[in-house]
């Protein structure tokens, strides 16, 4: 690893003045004079400095930037968690657990619990993807600026089912499949304290859009929180995670049900797909099936075959098309 | 020599005496375990404190005056010729000490060494090609940046499949050798090689094929065939390779992670052209090498080299992707697998092909399990090496035995179904093993056999299944084993060897047995180990620690024993034969008198006693050569299992390991031992695979983030069975674990997932994409 320094501002303009890259422009390869790049929790930064992905040339630690380490709660405006939470304080939330059960699901599955206790929620929606082309200093994928993708006809087994053609990379953050489904809106800060909220949903770029970054943060952008809408009454939810692995692991397919519930009857629905795109998917066709239906072994079967219409898995993922149908299938069942 | 009566056989079962002829020099036969006092007891490991609270220091931990920070420059391509090397920018970095360009490649198949220019073709993406030495770790790995390489790139080919088809860019141009070793590395000599292939070879230690196997198989009422695959697993030890190199004029003094002292001093006294008595290899702790660490390495001839041109001592340890990329790992396997059998059951022929790739080396067989398990008149195998551009393979925790074994208690299993019979019951039939018979009758009871269902016929989502499989490993012993066995005048008693205790409970089963033959408490030997200034111990591979080392041990602390009583005697007024020693006290059989320990030894002539002891032959002699005893250690695993049938996922839920090694001498350290062996079977089963791009030839997943390895919730109920089995051929009649531990795992999950789904997977490891396969929903 390449020498830097560090940093530690305890006011959010000095931060943003002191920053002045995102990673996904030096991992391309573009020099920036002075590299300054934002640390928190510092698992996904340290992974690519390891890797020799990028080399900044200074880390600025934004975790002493106050009153961004908080959960709040509250039944009428909902929930707004601080970017600097650690996952480990957002898994031992009680209000979470009690009204967002599949967010406390997703969070509890991710990782490790030592990783937990550094990783923080900002940090897990920035990360960048574990595809392992990505990862190799080996490879100058299209994500580095280059001009090849090397999983479309390389090993896939990782990779998306959906929306494949430029760059199959999953998006590693299963903590956003189940925040996507609740509707979440992220807060983010620019310069001179101006914010923006956006719906978690359009905070993630897919390749199209630009297949160098997963998400809209310009430079000097900071996540300060996460919004969750209140639980709206007759509100259930899971998330399942399937990795190869149950310790330590990365998604090979995760989903999150999120249902506003009458009875056995559901009025409305969101189904979420992680590890089947490069940003969460939507499964709107599954969604239709189950709106103001009543839950059975049936419907959820079927649901699960819509979640994973239009798949267009590669070489060696199709594997991926059963498991999201089983999962979608078990997600459903347990809301009632 | 004279005459002694020793158990042998199985306690419960058919223990009895026998008499065998025993060397004067050594000491009379102990009884069975319970009637001994710290030898057969779970006695705490000595180095525990230290391993835990991180007093004890391993070869990372090693900081000498002046020590400077060494890493090495890999290869960025997967075939190429260097052109040229300018080390003149890194020589010129400020902080650097040290710059060295490797002449030769120390691992793989010979030829090896420099081309026309002086160095070494690039056969695969990770090799080592320099090393710089540096005031800080950063300072040399900015320094390495600035070495510049000229390369001229050529092709490769890192898929097996795709390298034995003719016309496949040929890793090797000319015919190479690597040599053979008992724990399975390396390849026999001269066999014919064509293309990326090389091979048969048909032979083992144990001899070749039997009888007509085409015979064999007309006899045959049932056949059973198959085409079975494995996949390449990296060893990943905990600590990863590494050494502190230290050149002085007078002395090399190396500290090293390493399976063998002896190795390493013998090989870089060679290397560098330096009597033996002026290297010194010190391995006081390891976490660990299974097969991986022997020899002087790559990076151990550059932080040498790099130690010799700066003066100053170096430091050079391996990242995590170095160790997967360079040194060592199983080689995978392609095996076809006939057996015929006749309807009781007999088996009347066993075919075997076999193909795997040990990147650049050799060793890629699939051992003999197929050849020693079963009793079958006719048998033949063929096993290839196929060359590819990746790191060389390494011998790994019993060499090819889970690879063979993971075909064999398949098709054994296939063969018990075709015939109608329990597949404990057809083991009972063809198995003369009266180990595994008793392993298999007690590990059955422990995990309920007679539950077992019809394959497949659990209803619902999960389903659940129990198999079983065997293994079987020899009892090899490396005669190059001594220890030396001091008593101080202060009452202090110390055993030296050596030998280093790989992570196992070396120094624990030491200090065991010189206090049994002392009279003492384990607590009062002080075991002093791995450094090459104690007399030469046994390297740390083949399982042949404890049957190598413990006889010697306790022969020498016999000696020392026979010394001391010798000079207490006239003191006590006793003749030296009536005496014995007994909790700390030297006491007369004949009168009762007694002195204590610590009195006899403030009284010796000299101020310490010092008598040492090397491995005699077996009693009765060995079964092959001086390495190899009778008998074999035999082991019979059942796993339970319950997999998904919609998401594909198999979790193993038990593991029952039933397992002879002969005298057990530390039943709680065999239990770790073999929890650990089945740990990575079931990583080896189920997770662990080396994942290559064919088309840049790169491997992908060299870290521990995406090379999948078992991990606390992977983990299910274990439950060891020790057998004690007696052989008498040593004075402790002990013998290693570490091999058999690992071998059968992989072939009982897979069996128990074909109990639970009805569907046979044939390939390694067996993921969720696997078993979605089989189960046709991809």
């Amino acid at each position: 690893m390449k020498k830097f320094t560090w940093v530690q501002p305890d006011n959010i303009d000095e931060a943003q003045r002191q920053i002045n890259a995102v990673t996904a422009t030096i991992a391309t390869g573009k020099t920036i004079q002075g590299a300054a790049v934002i640390k928190a929790g510092g698992v996904d930064l340290l992974d690519l400095m390891k890797e020799n992905i990028i080399a900044p040339a200074k880390i600025v630690s934004i975790n002493a930037l106050p009153g961004l380490g908080k959960i709040g709660f509250d039944e009428k405006s909902g929930l707004r968690i601080g970017a600097l939470v650690k996952l480990s304080d957002l898994e031992e939330n009680a209000e979470i657990k009690k009204h967002y059960a599949a967010l406390h699901e997703s969070v509890s599955h991710a990782a490790t619990p030592q990783i937990r206790n550094m990783a923080t929620l900002g940090g897990n929606l920035a990360q960048r993807p574990r595809c392992w082309y990505f990862r190799s200093e080996d490879h100058k994928c299209l994500k580095k600026g280059g001009t090849k993708c090397f999983a479309q006809e390389g090993q896939n087994q990782i990779h998306g089912i959906f929306n494949t053609e430029i760059c199959p990379c999953v998006h590693s953050s299963s903590v956003s499949t189940a925040l996507v489904a609740f509707g979440a809106q992220v807060e983010i800060t620019g310069a001179k304290g101006k914010l923006r909220n956006v719906p978690l949903a359009e905070f993630f770029v897919s390749p199209q859009v630009d297949v160098t970054r997963e998400n809209i943060l310009e430079r000097g952008e900071i996540i300060t929180a996460l919004t969750v809408p209140a639980p709206p009454k007759g509100q259930k939810s899971w998330y399942i995670k399937q990795a190869a692995k149950e310790s330590y692991d990365w998604a090979l397919a995760d989903a999150a049900v999120v249902a506003q519930m009458s009875g056995d009857t559901i009025k409305d629905v969101k189904i979420v797909l992680g590890a089947a795109a490069p940003t969460p998917y939507r499964a709107t066709a599954a969604e239709q099936l189950l709106r103001g239906q009543k839950v059975s072994e049936k419907l959820a079967v079927q649901v699960g075959t819509a979640a994973v219409e239009g798949a267009t898995p590669l070489a060696h993922n199709a594997y991926k098309v059963p498991m999201f149908k089983a999962i979608v299938k078990e997600c459903v069942l347990n809301l009632v | 020599m004279r005459k002694e009566k020793f158990p042998i056989g199985i306690p419960g079962v058919n223990l009895r005496e026998i008499e065998r002829e025993v060397p004067v020099t050594e000491p009379p036969a102990w009884p069975i375990n319970d009637k001994l006092k710290h030898v057969g007891k779970s006695v705490k490991r000595t180095d525990a404190i230290l391993k835990v609270t991180g007093k004890a220091k391993y070869t990372a931990d090693i900081n000498l005056p002046g020590m400077l920070q060494g890493r090495m420059l890999r290869s960025p391509h997967p075939s190429a010729k260097i052109l040229s090397i300018d080390t003149s920018a890194a020589e010129a970095f400020p902080g650097v000490k040290a710059v060295y360009v490797l002449r030769s490649n120390m691992s793989g198949a010979e030829p090896k060494g420099g081309e026309d220019n002086g160095y070494p073709e690039i056969k695969y993406a990770g090799q080592a090609i320099a090393g710089v030495a540096a005031k800080d770790g950063q300072t040399a790995e900015e320094a390495l940046k600035l070495i510049k390489v000229e390369y001229q790139t050529m092709p490769f080919v890192v898929d097996m499949d795709e390298a034995r088809e003719p016309g496949a860019p040929l890793v090797f141009e000319q015919q190479v050798e690597q040599e053979e070793t008992g724990g399975g590395g390396g390849g026999a000599k001269g066999l014919e090689q064509q293309g990326n292939v090389r091979g048969p070879s048909t032979k083992s230690f144990f001899g070749g094929p039997r009888g007509d196997v085409e015979q064999g198989m007309a006899e045959a009422d049932v056949i059973v065939e198959g085409i079975f695959r494995t996949q390449v697993q990296t060893h990943s030890a905990l600590e990863t390779h590494g050494i502190v190199a230290d050149w002085k004029p007078d002395m090399l003094t190396v500290y090293a992670s390493t399976q063998s002292t002896k190795g390493v001093r013998s090989e870089m006294a060679s290397i560098f052209d330096l009597p033996e008595s002026k290297v010194r290899v010190i391995c006081e702790y390891m976490g660990g090498g299974f097969g991986a660490k022997y020899g002087a390495g790559n990076f151990g001839v550059t932080a040498v080299n790099l130690s010799k041109i700066s003066g100053q001592p170096v430091k050079l340890m391996l990242d995590r992707k170095a160790e997967h990329l360079a040194v060592g790992n199983r080689p995978n396997s392609w095996q076809e697998l006939k057996i015929g059998a006749k309807k009781d059951g007999t088996l009347t022929a066993i075919k075997q092909e076999s193909y795997g790739t040990a990147g650049i080396g050799l060793g890629a067989g699939v051992g003999r399990v197929a050849q020693a398990v079963y009793e079958c008149p006719n048998f033949l195998t063929e096993q290839y090496d196929v060359f590819t551009n990746a790191g060389p393979g390494a011998a790994f925790r019993a060499p090819g035995n889970p690879q063979g074994a993971f075909a064999l208690e398949q098709l054994i299993d296939e063969l018990a179904e075709k015939l109608g019979t329990d597949a404990l019951e057809l083991r009972d039939k063809i198995d003369n093993s009266v180990v595994r018979k008793e392993e298999r009758r007690l590990a059955a009871k422990a995990i309920n056999w007679s539950r077992r269902k019809k394959p497949g016929s659990d209803t619902g989502v999960i389903k659940r299944g129990i198999g079983v499989a065997q293994s079987t490993w020899p009892r090899l012993i490396d005669i190059d084993s001594t220890a030396e066995v001091r008593m101080y005048r202060d009452g202090t008693v110390e055993i030296r060897s050596g030998v280093m205790d790989i992570g196992t409970g070396t120094r624990t089963i030491l200090s065991q047995i010189v206090a049994e033959e002392l009279g003492l408490e384990p607590e009062q030997i002080s075991v002093k180990i791995g450094d090459t200034l104690f007399p030469n111990g046994p390297a740390s591979g083949g399982s042949k620690v404890s049957g190598s080392i413990t006889p010697a041990a306790r022969n020498a602390a016999y000696k020392a024993k026979q010394e001391i009583l010798k000079q207490a005697a006239p003191k006590m007024e006793e003749k030296a034969a009536d005496l014995e020693l007994k909790d700390g006290m030297i006491v007369s059989k004949t009168s009762g008198k007694t002195m204590s320990f610590k009195d006899a030894l403030k009284q010796m002539r000299t101020s310490q006693i010092m008598t040492s002891a090397s491995r005699e032959d077996d009693y009765g002699g060995f079964m092959v050569g001086t390495f190899i005893s009778h008998g074999d250690l035999g082991s019979v695993q059942m796993a339970e299992v319950s997999v998904n049938t919609e998401t594909g996922f198999v979790k193993v839920e038990k593991i029952v390991a039933a397992h002879s090694c002969g005298r057990p001498l530390n039943p709680m350290q065999i239990q770790s031992q073999v929890n650990g062996g089945v740990i990575q079977g079931i990583s080896y089963a189920l997770y662990e695979d080396r994942v290559m791009d064919k088309n840049t030839g790169h491997m992908l997943n060299a870290n521990l983030d995406q090379y999948k390895i078992a991990f606390s919730m992977e983990i299910p109920d274990i439950e060891v069975i020790n057998i004690e089995e007696y052989t008498a051929r040593s004075s402790t009649d002990a013998f290693g674990i570490a091999e058999p531990a690992n071998i059968a795992t992989a072939a009982a999950v897979a069996n128990a997932i074909y109990n639970a789904i009805g569907v046979r997977l044939y390939e390694l490891p067996m993921t969720p994409d696997k078993v979605l396969k089989a189960l046709n929903l991809v």
